[in-house]
């Protein structure tokens, strides 16, 4: 009896969007009397942050400080279409989509301050302190609070802005399967480390080190979320879950927490991440989507590993004790 | 240095002071007054014709206000990507005539109490003429196979007039012809749940101008509305989706599966209906993902270099295509990996069985294709006795690239992930690995 | 069988309400008192997400006979903060991003509390086995045993 360790890799590319394009998000930004930005949207948050980063997005473009945002999502009534969120396509589509609204609104923003300071739009520049300023000429500024205030009871002017992000639907070419399916693609290199148990079958995952490229991190914290959440779930699938335990047999079908198995708190791997940025023209900021691929490199990195540790080559998923059990006494030639 | 203020910098989440508090809205912590609660009766056959469907104890339960059927909903056939061009309509809100898989509704009990809908759709009764089933993609395939969806008419979905959705790019037979080594695999995986804490579910709620709120957990709140309204055949704008706040979703809310019987719940009764999948719905009847068998067949030169792969995939589609035949495709713009190959095959087959329909869930057409191409991978290296990552690294695809679906690649950083991951666990490249660029070629 | 009345003190303020039969504590706290932070995610005792504090010991309250705690002392997530100030547990998951989709956030919170005020100084280990019970299909876990750690460093 003995605990085999063992080292695995696996490296990735992932598509940004819905697969073939033709998915448009749209969204509308407007500013209260008193200077908030409202973005408007019908999109959905899963948990995996699209409120924080789209308004990341929207206050970066307006050059106001991220406090200055409100998201106002999802109702289909007061926000534009959103195709939905799947696909990782929500950071890339909505972020563009807010991008272009707010620029617009800037746009606006900036013509009217230029009323108010007296001077040329184009001399006008934002700090993200809520100011806008001449160039040159910091003490020559206005806050967004009196100018969207003078906007609204002087001017007489909507400071607002429409953003829409579309890319053009492919078609396939049943033939050849020539296609356009991505707006980019998401790289990722996972190396696993495990441990074999000879005796019992079981697989533990000691480490994972996982190294991304993902165009352009717009929140660290959130990517940091992704990377270490998918290599959970791509670790749970690789070991644990499955609703037909014996595939294509429709028996033992789990019904429940207790049934369908995943890691644990106390079963969960080290994990060292680490971020490459190669900003992709058409993404937001240069982003790529990364929400869903970070599942991905680690089964096959953990499959790898396992081979590495034992001799097993697992080629059923989950890597079960009972599977690797019954591999590990066929090498052995025992039964 | 970018330049950016906020871009870059770890700002708090935003919906995170609502979640730590409490405060955070989800579907179902709406309580409105009269709240109806509607449960199913589900199909205990993989294959099944419906010779009868008896209500009349269920009726009597206490509790129950009505039992919806198939000839309660207006459009009671579709599928969920004819939004985008999608065809046949192939799967029924409610059963009807026939059953094609475990767990399929048949019934919808709407009740005033959880518990009432509960005992009313125990107390259907269906007498059930089963049918011949089906349950693995090969067997599926193989001419005789009992039909699983008369819809589809074939045990296929069928692209274009193809079988299949279909790669070819160069000449994989020369390829193999000429290679040093052919190496061949098959790699299998089983369905897998999504598993989000928050279960499926919405709760409708009859408007003071005629029209129904719709409270849901969708992925995609005009895609579930105009998806509904084609169910309900009403006005789109007769809808209003409120959401946007979902307890996980990992592409198990996108198909459109609680909303429209609710909806038609409401109409009936005039009063807010919610229907929530419970735990073991969303474990064995909610659409897992995909079932995949995967086999690959390369050529490879002795130094490495792979000069042809030829992979037939095929994705357990279940009963029902959902959102499967658009998985596929994305199965087959991913092949064949990340790597430069001058010579590709593919045959994706969306194949349907009596299984629980499948759908999207987290990388859907790529994550299993990953397990099966990565591995495949290390048994190649392993086979000539090289490094894994060199053996990467030699054909991993850079800018300028031709892709087997014919896209130029751009913006491309395989090879920098994997000299980035062999430095942090002190993997030695040799210096001609180390310098490699993704944008030099 | 007919409805009963029953008493509690949820969050320091006394409820009595009508419950039915076997009815569970988390239906009274979100259906009879609007208390909406403890979530159903399976109601079976599987999950974690519906864990309240009745008492001061952790309970599924999905598992919870309401009938059979009268007169005890439930605290949930909304109990917890003081008015807008946040107590350490929940400024800890805000600030470690411990929090993704949310809805296993009220149960591992509440975990949380009974642990440490039990424990004020628990071992990363003993962390762990504390919110064993708790199901989180997004994080994976790092981040929220880490917050409850921060959270028992800054209690002290």
């Amino acid at each position: 009896m003995a605990k085999l360790k063992g080292r695995g890799y696996a490296s990735v590319n992932y598509p940004t969007g819905m697969n073939l394009g033709g998915d448009p998000s749209q969204a509308l930004i407007h500013s209260t009397t008193t200077g908030t930005f409202v973005v408007s949207l019908s999109s959905v948050d899963l948990g995996q942050g699209l409120k924080t980063v789209v308004a990341q997005c929207a206050a970066e473009v307006l050059g106001l400080p991220f406090e200055n945002i409100l998201i106002d999502t999802a109702d289909t009534d007061t926000g534009p279409h959103c195709m939905g969120t799947f696909a990782s396509r929500g950071t890339h589509r909505v972020g563009n989509a807010v991008i272009m609204a707010a620029a617009e609104a800037r746009e606006v923003m900036l013509a009217v301050a230029a009323d108010e300071l007296e001077v040329d739009p184009g001399d006008l520049e934002t700090d993200g302190t809520g100011f806008i300023a001449v160039k040159g000429a910091e003490e020559k500024r206005i806050h967004i609070t009196d100018l969207a205030l003078a906007a609204h009871f002087k001017h007489g002017r909507t400071i607002s802005g429409r953003g829409i992000f579309l890319k053009e639907q492919s078609t396939v070419v049943p033939e050849t399967g020539e296609m356009d399916p991505d707006s980019c693609q998401a790289h990722a290199c996972t190396v696993a480390v495990v441990e074999v148990d000879d005796e019992t079958g079981v697989v533990e995952v000691l480490e994972m080190h996982n190294a991304y490229e993902i165009g352009r991190a717009l929140n660290p914290a959130m990517v940091t979320q992704q990377v270490e959440g998918g290599a959970w779930m791509g670790m749970s699938h690789a070991l644990f879950e499955a609703t037909e335990p014996y595939y294509p047999a429709r028996d033992h079908g789990p019904a429940d927490f207790t049934e369908y198995l995943m890691p644990g708190p106390a079963d969960i791997a080290r994990q060292y991440s680490v971020i490459l940025e190669r900003p992709a023209d058409n993404g937001p900021f240069g982003a790529k989507g990364i929400g869903e691929m970070t599942a991905n490199a680690p089964i096959p990195a953990i499959a790898n590993a396992i081979f590495d540790a034992c001799g097993v080559r697992v080629e059923t998923m989950p890597f079960t004790p009972e599977r690797v059990l019954r591999d590990l006494d066929a090498l052995k030639g025992t039964t | 240095m970018t330049g950016y203020k906020v871009i870059g910098s770890a700002v708090q989440r935003s919906d995170a002071l609502g979640h730590v508090t409490g405060r955070t809205e989800f579907f179902e912590d709406l309580n409105p007054p009269g709240l109806l609660h509607l449960k199913m009766a589900r199909s205990e056959r993989h294959h099944a014709r419906l010779a009868g469907i008896d209500t009349s104890e269920a009726e009597k339960t206490k509790g129950v206000v009505r039992i919806l059927t198939a000839d309660d909903i207006p459009n009671n056939l579709f599928t969920p990507l004819k939004l985008i061009g999608v065809e046949p309509d192939d799967e029924p809100i409610l059963a009807e005539g026939t059953v094609r898989y475990r767990g399929e509704p048949i019934c919808a009990v709407i009740a005033e109490t959880e518990a009432a809908a509960y005992e009313g759709a125990a107390k259907v009764v269906v007498d059930y003429e089963d049918l011949p089933a089906v349950f693995d993609v090969e067997e599926a395939l193989r001419e005789g196979a009992p039909i699983v969806n008369e819809h589809q008419r074939t045990n296929f979905f069928t692209y274009e007039g193809h079988h299949c959705r279909r790669i070819r790019f160069g000449d994989v037979e020369q390829a193999f012809a000429q290679a040093d080594h052919v190496f061949e695999w098959r790699y299998q995986s089983a369905p897998i749940e999504h598993a989000p804490t928050e279960t499926t579910g919405c709760i409708v709620v009859p408007q003071a101008d005629g029209r129904l709120r719709i409270h849901s957990d969708t992925q995609a709140c005009f895609f579930t509305l105009d998806n509904t309204a084609l169910i309900l055949g009403t006005p789109f704008n007769k809808l209003r989706i409120v959401g946007g706040t979902v307890g996980g979703g990992f592409g198990g809310k996108v198909d459109v599966v609680v909303e429209p019987v609710s909806c038609v719940a409401a109409m009936l009764t005039g009063r807010p209906v919610k229907f929530v999948y419970n735990r073991r719905e969303e474990m064995q009847v909610s659409s897992p993902r995909a079932a995949e068998r995967i086999i690959i067949k390369d050529a490879v030169m002795s130094g490495g270099r792979i000069t042809g792969r030829q992979v037939t995939l095929y994705v357990d589609s279940g009963a029902y295509a959902r959102h499967s035949p658009y998985g596929t495709t994305k199965a087959a713009a991913h092949l064949p990996g990340p790597y430069a190959i001058p010579n590709v095959w593919a045959d994706c087959h969306c194949v349907f069985t009596n299984r629980t329909p499948s759908s999207a869930m987290r990388g859907f057409g790529v994550t299993i294709a990953d397990f099966a191409l990565e591995s495949q991978m290390d048994r190649i290296a392993r086979a000539l006795d090289m490094d894994p990552l060199q053996l990467r690294l030699i054909n991993a695809y850079r800018d300028g690239d031709l892709t087997a679906h014919r896209k130029p690649a751009e913006g491309t950083a395989l090879i920098e992930v994997i000299q980035k991951a062999a430095e942090m666990v002190g993997h030695d490249l040799p210096a001609e690995f180390q310098e490699m660029s993704s944008w030099q070629s | 069988m007919p409805s009963s009345v029953v008493n509690l003190t949820v969050n320091g303020r006394e409820q009595e309400f009508l419950a039915r039969p076997a009815e569970s504590l988390l239906t009274s706290l979100r259906d009879r008192l609007g208390l909406m932070a403890a979530k159903r995610g399976c109601a079976q005792g599987s999950c974690g997400t519906c864990t309240v504090l009745v008492d001061d010991k952790p309970v599924m309250s999905c598992l919870v006979a309401v009938e059979t705690i009268e007169a005890a002392e439930v605290r949930t997530l909304e109990g917890v903060a003081d008015g807008e100030r946040l107590d350490e547990v929940q400024q800890a998951f805000l600030d470690g991003f411990a929090t993704q989709c949310g809805f296993c956030t009220a149960g591992m919170i509440m975990t949380a509390e009974a642990l440490l005020a039990e424990n004020p100084d628990p071992t990363h280990d003993e962390v762990v086995e504390a919110i064993s019970g708790n199901v989180c299909r997004c994080t994976g876990y790092r981040a929220i045993v880490a917050a409850i750690l921060d959270a028992a460093g800054r209690r002290k």
